[in-house]
């Protein structure tokens, strides 16, 4: 089974190769690159000069199986993903039960086989049931496919818990991400404290809560010189600890989302497709996101694609849930805010989306012979307007609903077959 | 002739304009409570739900009498007896009541932006009786009148706001009304009821630090509640606020000899206010009240839609 990709612009960041190349794939992994390749018998997709780079990672997602289906699925939120480029998506541990032991994380692998469209690599949780206390199974789930460790939707509940999870998943190989905030500064908060969140009458969440928890965990990274990867990053402080650790040589790692470096706290009306956690962030904080996106302090673009029904967001403000969709407008956000604006080169945001997530993995993402055939293929500059409706998600809840956005992913391969063609 | 606005969801939104219009249609309607006789016909055949999904006394009962005395029949709902406590959502509440066919919602509610929610969705005019934290646009109305019956004027005038700003709706439907009068407003609180975002709201706000600095030269005194219910961080004492705060006959003399006293009720006695303040010659608590039936009668009549625009005014009539 052969698969020729023609004329393709191929942008691979790990040997900073950029030309127009094909790409051949036989089974699941890449034969041969090189320019005007033939093979008889070959599929052939001309792809006229669009984009080809290694398969874009996202780090940070919600699937909702096992337990939270009417949300989404493993089946509907994998082929977002792939309508979003996403060769491979981590998903999660706050499903209903926990992904906190090894038959979970198992089932999710399962499902995984059966019914996605992208390869899925579950992020067990670090505590049972995330609870903040005992230690999850996690060596048991690294055996059943779990790629890191987290708690996420919330933060790893003290200091000396992390510590502990910090040791012992370093032993085990496997990255500890962090949810970061405090929750005595949380409180009942819907939106970023500042001047909107008074003149909407809306309680904010200063952000020092997200700060003072990156503080303490690059602290404890200080403790340990363990791995330790920083969630949905959204404040200029917490960038300034994560360079802070870089520069002393410790292993931390941040992601930023989307909608972090594209909306600020400004935009936030009564529509509760504003509200997510972290919430949307001053504009002097998305310009420190993107300084950060594009000098390095930043390791990852991830979505925290975080579906939820219609019926639990179509509620007063701070009754809704937190969380946007996210999979489908990644991309297209970035050439958009990023590369499109002069702001960052289009080599980097490929990096963003793969090699550099890989990485956060602890490992590779490249186009060459022998590696496996996850690309996607995308234009800079097709012209398009997102319809939320028309979204293989199962959930609607995006800010970003009719948006006009230039360049998309135009096709996603995983495993040597072509999982979207737009 | 002002068009009709489709809701009356704050006043932030409100022009200058605006603003003057219905308080001028107010006046008709504020000497009308003086007739003997209270009940036009307007709004006859008309029906003005009243849906309060926050607990309310003073608010509640005028918006059900000004309606009343326009003619309109109401109905009531409210949150303890309703069917949000068995798990029912907003919208499904709201669209229960609108299929009974009322001509407009009066809504109260305690999270901020829940009657913009409502009035994106249904079809009839959403009239805002206080949202959460956000704005309580009847009140700032209602006082405004007040000021303007006193002091013959809004532009200039000196006003000072007292106590919780940060929790009070009261308070920003008030700084954006009196901002667009040019008002010189002056807030002062303990500091973490008063952030610095405030001065961000709009033009010539400042904060003041102690009590004797924000009343030098007050026209106006607005005394809020201590809204012990909003509060997430840790309370004050009691005892902390009334040495600090409570508007006092002494710390008065601070402001202007015929500076007026307000306070959007209900009143805490001994906490916020003092005795000899809320029942002395400069309060007008009272007349708030009156005029509250004016301004929402007037507002009523505006959304409701009696007769055409050009009619001449109901209470004149």
């Amino acid at each position: 089974m052969l698969l020729l990709i023609k004329k393709g612009r191929v942008l691979d960041p790990a040997s900073k190769t950029d030309a127009s190349l094909d790409v051949l794939i036989e089974g699941e992994r890449i034969l041969r690159v090189g320019a005007d390749l033939t093979a008889s018998g070959a599929e052939v997709l001309d792809v006229g000069g669009l984009i080809i780079a290694p398969g874009f990672i996202d780090l940070h997602c919600h699937l909702r199986e096992p337990g939270q289906e009417l949300s989404e699925t493993i089946e509907t939120g994998t082929r977002a993903a792939a309508r979003g480029g996403f060769t491979a998506v981590c998903c999660m541990p706050n499903t209903q039960p926990v992904n906190d032991n090894a038959s979970v994380t198992r089932s999710i692998v399962e499902r995984a086989a059966a019914s996605a469209s992208t390869r899925v690599w579950p992020i067990g949780a670090a505590s049972m049931g995330s609870k903040g206390e005992a230690l999850a199974e996690i060596s048991a789930m690294k055996a059943a496919g779990a790629v890191a460790v987290s708690d996420d939707g919330k933060p790893i509940a003290t200091a000396r818990l992390m510590r502990q999870v910090m040791e012992y998943c370093d032993s085990l190989g496997l990255p500890v991400i962090d949810h970061c905030e405090d929750p005595s500064l949380f409180v009942g908060g819907v939106m970023r404290e500042g001047p909107q969140s008074f003149r909407l009458g809306l309680q904010g969440i200063p952000a020092q809560s997200e700060s003072i928890c990156v503080g303490r965990d690059v602290e404890t990274a200080l403790l340990t010189g363990a791995r330790l990867h920083i969630a949905h990053m959204s404040t200029r402080r917490s960038l300034e600890y994560v360079r802070w650790a870089k520069q002393h040589g410790l292993r931390v790692t941040c992601e930023v989302t989307p909608h972090h470096f594209t909306l600020t706290d400004e935009d936030v009306r009564y529509d509760t497709n504003y509200k997510m956690n972290p919430p949307l962030a001053s504009g002097d904080d998305r310009d420190a996101l993107i300084e950060g996106l594009v000098d390095g302090s930043v390791d990852a673009i991830a979505t925290d694609h975080a579906p939820h029904h219609p019926a639990s967001k179509d509620v007063e403000f701070d009754r809704a849930p937190f969380g946007i969709t996210g999979f489908e407008t990644a991309l297209s956000l970035g050439l958009s805010e990023l590369v499109h604006t002069g702001k960052m080169a289009l080599m980097r945001l490929v990096e963003l989306f793969t090699t550099s997530p890989a990485r956060v993995l602890g490992i590779e993402r490249r186009i060459a012979a022998g590696q496996p055939a996850d690309l996607t293929v995308f234009s800079t500059s097709y012209e398009w307007t997102f319809q939320a409706a028309e979204s293989a998600s199962k959930s609607r809840n995006t800010p970003f609903d009719g948006r006009l956005l230039r360049g998309a992913p135009m096709a996603t391969i995983v495993r040597g077959r072509v999982a979207f063609r737009r | 002739m002002l068009q009709r606005l489709p809701h009356l969801l704050g006043i932030e939104s409100l022009s200058r304009e605006q603003i003057e219009f219905f308080l001028d249609q107010a006046k008709p309607f504020q000497e009308f409570q003086r007739h003997p006789l209270k009940k036009l016909a307007t709004l006859r055949g008309k029906t003005v739900a009243i849906a309060f999904f926050e607990a309310s006394t003073r608010t509640r009962i005028s918006f059900t009498t000004a309606a009343s005395r326009l003619g309109a029949d109401t109905m009531a709902l409210q949150a303890e007896a309703s069917s949000l406590k068995k798990g029912e959502s907003l919208m499904d509440t709201v669209r229960t009541l609108e299929a009974m066919k009322p001509d407009a919602i009066v809504m109260r509610h305690a999270s901020s932006g829940a009657p913009h929610f409502v009035a994106e969705r249904l079809e009839i005019p959403v009239l805002n009786a206080g949202d959460g934290t956000h704005e309580h646009p009847t009140q700032a109305l209602l006082d405004a009148l007040t000021i303007r019956d006193r002091k013959g004027r809004l532009e200039g005038l000196n006003i000072t706001i007292l106590g919780d700003i940060l929790h009070s709706r009261v308070a920003r439907s008030n700084i954006h009304l009196l901002s667009k009068f040019s008002v010189q407003i002056t807030l002062c609180g303990p500091s973490m009821w008063v952030p610095r975002e405030v001065e961000g709201l709009a033009p010539k706000i400042r904060r003041a630090l102690c009590m004797e600095e924000a009343l030098e030269g007050a026209d106006v005194v607005m005394t809020l509640r201590v809204q012990t219910e909003r509060i997430h961080e840790p309370a004050l004492a009691p005892d902390e606020y009334i040495g600090g705060y409570q508007l006092t006959p002494q710390r008065l003399r601070c402001a202007k000899p015929d500076a007026l006293v307000m306070h959007p009720g209900p009143m805490i006695r001994g906490l916020e206010i003092d005795d000899a303040v809320a029942d002395g010659p400069q309060s007008c608590v009272l007349e708030q009240v009156t005029n509250g039936l004016a301004v929402r009668m007037a507002l009523l009549y505006h959304l409701v839609g009696g007769p055409p625009a050009d009619a001449p005014h109901p209470a004149k009539d």
